[in-house]
């Protein structure tokens, strides 16, 4: 019975035991729980993307309900895939959250319960957009979790936490209300809310002009969410002044699922003809994706605020991901749907080591963080390993996604785009290399001179998060392979 | 044991050294004993596997698939293997160098600095015994990486610098260009597996061809080509060891040996020399060789001179490759060894007097041959192999490189080598000259001057005997490059 | 019903939608933000229910005699809408609450005076 409703249990339990966290005041037991249920749900990620691999589309209708009427949860390769590492960060940052001496104590005592609770449902919500078959589930998946991330990142320590967190709101409402619109003007036109129905109905009913503007409607909506250039304001600020394991989580998880929605809504309900060829949609979100990588790059030279600056090279990393999806090609969705995870994996450690930094140091600081690779070797080598992976250094998973998507561009003979991402990586090169060398080679700051390494609670997570970016480098089969399985069966969707 | 398992031994060997250096850090003797143990097992490795190498055998050794049909695959072959004798052999040399050295002058952080040069020693391992492109690209990166807290080690704000710099020329070269053409290779011709005759003939064409090699020869950075060749002076602020290994035998020839690999196993000979874009890369390397070398004639700091005559040698072996014909590549290819032991004793000498003197500018050596006689008698030998006289090493492979310049009708060329070992004697010469013949003038030294440390005299006579020898080996050498020139 | 006149309810959607985008962006004080926020929310709300409205139709309760019913799905989609936007509106105030707390002032452009924010 089990096996059957895998796909509802996958969202039914941590639904379920994010309201149980308030019940539970004390932090070991909280955490403890929270920790349990985070496992559970990546076990059943697993062996759901496993099914998945074996028997190809796995649908389950939610209460019964037959689809189209009834909302209907379907996990293909990607959406497997993407439940995978999202359910998987959750437990592995969650894990770090540990006993005591964490980055856990950002959060003032009396509201630690409270960031278990917002975590799990936005994990909730997270899984839930990627699972679900029916287009308004997506939108109250994904406003379930931009709530609970707003509560998330206004849980910061620093006041600014919360202008951050208003402008987030503002904007990802607007964004998600977009969204809303869109799908108001699609139910218009097919009569039906169902994807997989929808994309067959589109195909009878010839668009026109509520289909170009619906269309229009979402782009801007999710671009809203994933954070692309123009789009990204809000990006900056919330992830700098948020608890570090919200940034940690969030960073990995959040842009990722709504770069999953723009794939699923051009690929799987629109359809590749009409996004592509009839819209020329690959060449305006080429367009603003290299614009987005080279601005955000170049923005994030300047920081001093390293978090702020990872903050801007995830910006810059969405946009190679969108680059990718906008050739359209197999290799370049490949390289795109790669890089989501490949970028999760490294972002997720690098922000976990800023949290180790953030315990000791009590800053993010660049000039704070002078000299700390002698006394957190562990925690800085961490970084290290993601910066590099950053730049796309052979054996990092950053140069897989590299190579998919240099490959991609010279398929189609656009030598200029594969220049510029090689030129953006030695952009990433001097954004990096400006922490290693004051980490490692200056002299140690005040701060730094009374720091020791991190615990081990958070280094582990840490190491296991970087430890990947390097399993992932050289052993692709599993990434690589599964993002092929997802990028074929994206193209192959009518017509 | 097979000579399969032999490659995979080569290649963990330095990797397992580097992490035991690490780990006995505490105790510095322990530490140093280690270094040479690893070094002396790898280069009885790797000779060992000479025989099979000569014998025709290309043992070949496959790691992981890194992307579906490329995988990082190691395969033996004659040039490989040449590479990989002369680093592991000059890293026990210069490892005993080191340790004199390091300890002569109280440097800081030696534990760093043993683990970054087996680490170092694991990159050009790496690039020797690489099978195809990929793996070469993935080594070549390792090796820019490891040898940055090499450069950067005394942590000063010079060194810091010139570390910089070196690391982003490198970088921007291997990122901007040569990964460029690895991907565009692989678009090409579907595989990047390094084969006889090449892999591009018939998937590539016209102005292509030449685009394609220009990006491989100035994306390897190593190869310090101009004007990609600001690296090399620059990491000059690392202490003379470093100077010594890598840019004179390791990091330098690492990348000709890329240049070389490219041109005879991804392009092939008849395939380059057919299409005419090899004419433009001899130019590049002809102009390098003549400015590389008035540029050293204008330096007065000895490490710098030796840094810009490295530039100029190194245009030598990309010339060679260049010419794209059987004497070409052989000629370049011997000069891969013979100036690696030339280069590197001179560069021992540099080091040597300035631990014994604190003395960095040539203008202030003059007489020097009187107090430091075995140093100044190794630099003089040094020296004449790098000019190319007999009987030294460096005879052998201009010779060889005239030769390919002849049979390529590229008098131009014939004409460089010539202008160039003339301007050799010019900037290399006046050196033992005037340290043995010139009278120490008012530069009255403080302390007494000896010969530096044992270990480092030590180190520097067996560089110098190596290049005399290397004119007596010259011919086993020959053999086992030949199957290079192919047809 | 098809000329532009009869799509009267698409022009109050439009109407409501910028004026409520025009204030979230133009005002200054946060709680006039939110109250723009609910304005472009609540014209999305009335963009789907005017949708559901069949000509002839009747309120959707299964009943005799009637066959046209008004698409009911809308309503019900607009219920979930309502409880989002709901729950968005105390989310912010409460943000603009610990704001009031934090900065002691809610005007955007002195907190960002005072934070030097980009």
């Amino acid at each position: 019975m089990i096996k059957q409703n895998l796909l509802a249990l996958q969202i039914v339990i941590p639904l379920i035991a994010a309201p149980l966290c308030i019940l539970l005041r004390r932090r070991a037991l909280v955490w403890g729980f929270a920790v349990l249920v985070c496992w559970l749900t990546f076990g059943i990620s697993v062996v759901l993307l496993r099914q998945v691999l074996e028997t190809g589309l796995v649908s389950y209708e939610m209460g019964g309900w037959a689809a189209p009427w009834g909302i209907e949860y379907r996990a293909d390769p990607l959406s497997a895939f993407v439940l995978l590492f999202v359910s998987g960060i959750g437990a592995i940052v969650l894990s770090s959250a540990g006993l005591k001496d964490t980055a856990l104590d950002e959060i003032p005592v009396s509201r630690q319960y409270l960031f278990f609770t917002l975590y799990l449902l936005c994990l909730t919500g997270l899984l839930g957009i990627t699972i679900t078959g029916d287009l308004f589930n997506v939108f109250v998946f994904l406003e379930i979790s931009a709530l609970s991330s707003y509560g998330l990142i206004g849980l910061g320590g620093r006041r600014q936490a919360l202008p951050a967190a208003f402008q987030y709101l503002v904007m990802g409402t607007i964004g998600a209300t977009f969204i809303l619109i869109g799908i108001g003007l699609m139910y218009m036109m097919t009569g039906t809310l169902n994807m997989a129905d929808m994309a067959e109905r589109l195909v009878m009913a010839d668009g026109g002009r509520t289909a170009l503007v619906a269309f229009g409607f979402l782009t801007v909506g999710i671009g809203i969410k994933m954070a692309l250039f123009p789009l990204h304001i809000w990006l900056p600020n919330a992830y700098a002044y948020a608890p570090s394991l919200v940034t940690a989580f969030l960073a990995a998880t959040a842009t990722k699922v709504s770069v999953y929605i723009l794939l699923r809504f051009v690929f799987s309900v629109f359809g590749v003809t009409f996004a592509f060829e009839t819209l020329g949609l690959g060449g305006v979100l080429m367009f603003l994706s290299l614009l987005g990588i080279f601005v955000a790059s170049t923005v994030a030279i300047f920081q001093t605020n390293i978090k702020r600056m990872l903050a801007y090279s995830s910006v810059a990393q969405i946009g190679y991901m969108v680059l990718g999806i906008s050739f359209a090609s197999t290799t370049g969705l490949v390289a795109g749907i790669v890089h989501l995870f490949n970028h999760a994996l490294i972002k997720g450690g690098l922000f976990m080591a800023m949290g180790c930094v953030m315990l000791r140091l009590k800053s993010v600081d660049i000039e704070d963080m002078a000299g700390i690779g002698r006394k957190m070797p562990f925690t800085m080598a961490a970084w290290a390993v993601g910066g590099l992976g950053l730049i796309g250094i052979p054996a990092t998973a950053g140069f897989i996604s590299k190579w998919y998507l240099i490959r991609a561009a010279l398929e189609q003979n656009w030598w200029i785009v594969a220049v510029m991402v090689l030129i953006s990586s030695l952009l990433a090169v001097i954004y990096v290399w400006r922490v290693i060398e004051t980490a490692f080679f200056k002299e140690p700051s005040a701060r730094a001179r009374e720091a020791r390494e991190a615990p081990l609670s958070m280094l582990l997570p840490t190491w296991v998060l970087v430890g990947a970016t390097l399993f992932f480098g050289v052993m692709t089969s599993t990434s690589a392979g599964v993002a092929g399985r997802a990028a074929e069966v994206l193209l192959r969707v009518i017509p | 044991m097979s000579s399969s398992t032999l490659v995979q031994l080569v290649l963990l060997t330095p990797l397992v050294g580097a992490g035991l250096i690490l780990a006995c850090g505490k105790r510095p003797n322990v530490r140093e004993m280690v270094t040479l143990l690893t070094g002396v097992t790898l280069f009885s490795l790797v000779v060992s596997l000479l025989p099979a190498v000569m014998a025709g055998e290309r043992p070949t050794f496959t790691w992981f698939e890194m992307f579906p049909g490329l995988p990082i695959a190691f395969t033996l072959e004659p040039l490989g293997m040449l590479f990989a004798l002369v680093a592991s052999g000059l890293w026990i040399v210069t490892s005993i160098y080191a340790i004199g050295y390091m300890r002569a002058h109280h440097e800081e952080h030696q534990t760093r600095f043993y683990t970054s040069f087996a680490l170092s020693i694991f990159g050009a391992m790496g690039i020797a015994l690489a099978g195809n492109m990929l793996t070469l690209f993935l080594f070549y990166e390792i090796l820019t990486l490891s040898t940055y807290p090499l450069v950067s080690h005394h942590g000063t704000e010079g060194a810091m610098k010139g570390a910089r710099t070196y690391l982003s020329v490198l970088l921007s070269t291997s990122v901007g260009l040569l990964l460029l053409a690895v991907a565009w290779t692989w678009v090409m011709a579907g595989t990047l597996d390094f084969t006889e005759g090449g892999i591009l003939a018939g998937k590539v064409e016209g102005p292509m061809v030449l685009v394609l090699l220009a990006l491989y020869a100035f994306g390897t950075g190593k190869a310090a080509l101009m004007p990609f060749h600001r690296w090399l002076p620059a990491a000059m602020v690392a202490p003379t060891p470093v100077s010594a290994l890598l840019h004179a035998v390791a990091v330098v020839k690492a990348g000709v040996f890329t240049v070389m690999k490219v041109v005879v196993y991804i392009f092939g000979l008849d395939f380059l020399s057919a299409s005419g874009a090899n004419v433009w890369l001899m130019y590049a390397a002809g102009i390098t060789i003549i400015l590389a070398s008035f540029v050293a004639l204008a330096q007065d700091n000895l490490k710098r001179r030796l840094a810009y005559s490295t530039v100029s040698q190194l245009s030598y072996i990309v010339l060679g490759a260049a010419l794209a014909n059987s004497w070409g590549v052989v000629g370049g290819s011997m000069h891969i060894a013979m100036h690696a032991f030339g280069k590197i004793t001179l560069f021992f000498c540099a080091g040597a007097i300035y631990l014994a003197t604190h003395k960095t500018e040539i203008s202030d050596m003059r007489g020097l041959g009187r107090t430091m006689p075995i140093t100044m008698f190794a630099f003089l030998i040094g020296a004449l192999s790098v000019i190319g006289v007999p009987p030294l090493g460096g005879s052998w492979s201009k010779w060889y490189l005239a030769l390919g310049a002849v049979d390529a009708g590229q008098w131009v060329f014939v004409t460089i080598l010539m202008v160039s070992s003339l301007l050799n004697i010019a900037y290399l010469i006046p050196i033992p000259i005037r340290g043995f013949f010139s009278s120490g003038p008012d530069s009255v030294p403080r302390a007494p001057i000896k010969e530096a440390p044992l270990f480092c005299v030590i180190a520097l006579s067996l560089t110098a005997i190596g290049c005399i020898a290397l004119f007596f080996f010259a011919d086993g050498v020959y053999q086992l490059l030949l199957p290079l020139a192919g047809g | 019903m098809d000329n532009v006149f009869g799509l009267y309810n698409y022009w109050v959607v439009i109407f409501l939608m910028m004026t409520g985008f025009y204030i979230v962006i133009s005002q200054r004080n946060l709680i006039k933000k939110v109250i723009g926020l609910n304005i472009f929310q609540t014209s999305v709300f009335l963009l789907y229910i005017t949708i559901g409205k069949v000509e002839g139709g009747t309120a959707p309760i299964v009943s005799e005699g009637f066959n046209v019913y008004t698409n009911p799905l809308p309503s019900v989609l607009i219920l979930t809408a309502i409880v989002v936007g709901v729950a968005t509106t105390s989310v912010a105030l409460a943000l603009i609450v610990r704001i009031r707390e934090a900065y002691e002032t809610i005007e955007e452009d002195e907190i960002l005076a005072q934070e030097k924010l980009t």
